[in-house]
């Protein structure tokens, strides 16, 4: 049955990806089929109101519920390019689909709400006494109704807000089946929280991520670059069992004091401590050989080498060449802290690929940060691959002029095999012997930070007079 | 560190053949309450080198672990929570985890065991 979303203005790439993630999470989707989406007439594909296609209204509920972004999914009682339109197509709309959700002794809300502008309380209330035709028998409730309804109207206000173009006014009636629940973000917002690093991840995009991982009870969720444990948060929140490594063992283990630490941060908010924290490489993993297709999901954010760079093992003079190979002392081993190298994201992700492929149960998500620069709004589509995976989401968050990170969703579609072994440990010695030549290429810190031809310095005259010209639409920005 | 944990770490210090399973020496064993999902320890068992568990709880002070398991026994209450226990509600604190080959110790500190290797285990 064919329901009306519509979903918040903002992180424009990731809302459909998530409703298809939680459709399958929730058995919505026949066999890897994508859900039929439609846009309504005339809409830019940017417009928060999408049609979508659900086997039920019990499934519509799950998916609106767990999503972040979906404002809303509604049965739609009636359209219309006007009020009178509207009234017609709701007049003619089954009597035994509304009927049983006007019936005496219940209790209804009624919403108004227009896309890109506020209306006053007076002409709200007027919009709602316009649809005196709808046989309501209950009563109104305001607090805690049994059903809400909504009036979403969007429309060329002649004023360029920044918003996706409108060409015509277009109002929809429909009843509420579920939405997202926002208190999520207030509550385990990264203000409040008590022990964040510089790269903890926003609570906001931390549950987006686990939903594109499909994290729930009895599932096992591991996040290799932990940290603060801020993506793990989001998993435990859903019911995961979760598990974290970091090669930085001060981050891991210690934090900031006995109560401002990664388990502190799961008591902070009643949720089930990690089933393990450890501190381990991963270049080098201290898994045992045998062990493969453990766990249900990974999701992690590692290092680009922009505001934080990776380490490995290895010490960092003895890959470079500048020493010899040295054994460490034997009076020393116990307290030595070993050094540790760069670790340049090609290598990072070529590491975290092998890793998921073995590691993942088949159909298990790899879902992970990517960072791209980017070439006047285009986004270079050279994304990792793996035999393993299939890639079926990206979803882009633009970060600034130069560069943007883009979620990758991936799907283990087949096993992990001798040769797939072979050509990883191939590539991981091919990493070592040309350590400095790995560091150099690709350099993200060097390509963002350079000083050299910045296209914005020279457009930096023209910029002032463009102040005065209307806000452009401002699309992934948002 | 669970025993979970210990079940899939080895020690992989260059030219070792078989890291697994690492010895573990303690120093300080807590109990922590963990709630059961039977769902998760069905889902676990397969994954499980079971020797291994029983000889580490063993370590622990545990031993109320059956030597010979099969899958059949996930059905019985009684062997899901020992094998929860086990697995999930013991913790070693502090001590080390030891390599079968080379006896190097990996620290277990806080609960974290530290899986680094040095520049010339690499």
């Amino acid at each position: 049955m064919w329901y009306l979303c519509a979903f918040y203005h903002r992180l424009l790439d990731y809302r459909k990806t998530e409703v298809e993630s939680l459709a399958e999470l929730f058995g919505a989707r026949g066999d890897d089929r994508s859900l039929e989406w439609r846009l309504p007439e005339q809409h830019h594909p940017d417009t928060p109101f999408h049609f979508v296609n659900l086997p039920s209204e019990a499934a519509a509920r799950d998916i609106a519920n767990r999503s972040i972004l979906v404002k809303g999914i509604y049965e739609l009682w009636g359209e219309g390019g006007s009020y009178e339109e509207l009234e017609e197509s709701i007049r003619s709309y089954p009597d035994e689909r509304k009927q049983p959700y006007l019936e005496s002794g219940s209790t209804f809300k009624i919403t108004v709400d227009c896309f890109g502008k506020v209306i006053s309380f007076q002409e709200q209330n007027d919009r709602i006494k316009g649809l005196a035709y709808i046989p309501f028998k209950g009563r109104a409730n305001l607090k805690n109704p049994d059903h809400k309804f909504w009036l979403m109207e969007i429309d060329d206000y002649g004023v360029n807000n920044g918003l996706p173009p409108v060409s015509q006014r277009r109002i929809f009636f429909g009843r509420e089946v579920g939405g997202a629940d926002r208190k999520l973000l207030p509550t385990y917002q990264l203000k409040s929280r008590t022990y964040l690093g510089p790269t903890a991840m926003d609570a906001e995009m931390a549950f987006l991520m686990a939903n594109q991982a499909l994290a729930t009870r009895g599932k096992l969720v591991y996040d290799p670059f932990v940290g603060t444990g801020s993506i793990l948060i989001a998993a435990a929140h859903f019911g995961a069992m979760t598990m974290g490594a970091d090669i930085d063992i001060r981050v891991v283990r210690d934090g900031r004091g006995p109560d401002c630490n990664v388990w502190s941060n799961f008591k902070q908010y009643g949720l089930p401590m990690p089933v393990a924290l450890l501190r381990a490489d991963n270049n080098l993993p201290p898994w045992r050989p045998g062990l493969k297709e453990v766990f249900d999901a990974i999701i992690c954010d590692p290092p680009y080498g922009v505001r934080a760079g990776g380490r490995k093992s290895g010490g960092r003079k003895l890959l470079k060449g500048t020493v010899d190979p040295y054994t460490v002392p034997d009076d020393k081993r116990t307290d030595h802290i070993p050094s540790t190298a760069s670790y340049c994201l090609a290598e990072c992700v070529h590491d975290l690929l092998d890793l998921a492929a073995k590691m993942l149960r088949m159909g298990g998500r790899l879902v992970f940060f990517y960072p791209v620069l980017r070439d006047d709004d285009h986004v270079e589509n050279h994304f990792p691959e793996h035999p393993c995976f299939k890639l079926i989401a990206t979803s882009e968050q633009i970060l600034s002029s130069r560069y943007s990170r883009v979620l990758l969703t991936m799907v283990k579609i087949s096993s992990y095999t001798e040769e797939i072994a072979e050509t990883a440990r191939l590539q991981h010695i091919e990493f070592r012997e040309n350590h400095l030549k790995w560091l150099e290429d690709g350099n993200l810190h060097s390509a963002l930070f350079s000083p050299a031809a910045d296209p914005q310095l020279t457009a930096g005259n023209d910029s002032k007079s463009s102040l005065e010209a209307k806000p452009k639409y401002r699309g992934k920005y948002v | 560190m669970r025993l979970l944990t210990h079940n899939m770490l080895s020690s992989n210090i260059k030219g070792v053949a078989n890291g697994f399973p690492l010895g573990i020496e303690v120093e300080k064993v807590i109990e922590k309450q963990v709630e059961l999902s039977a769902d998760f320890l069905r889902n676990l068992f397969p994954k499980i080198e079971w020797k291994a568990l029983v000889d580490a709880a063993r370590t622990m002070g545990y031993a109320e672990l059956p030597e010979e398991v099969d899958s059949s026994m996930l059905d019985s209450n009684e062997f899901l929570t020992k094998f929860h226990h086990a697995l999930l509600e013991l913790h070693l604190e502090e001590g080390a985890l030891v390599c079968p080959e080379t006896g190097r110790r990996f620290p277990v500190t806080k609960g974290i065991p530290n899986m680094l290797l040095h520049e010339d285990e690499v």
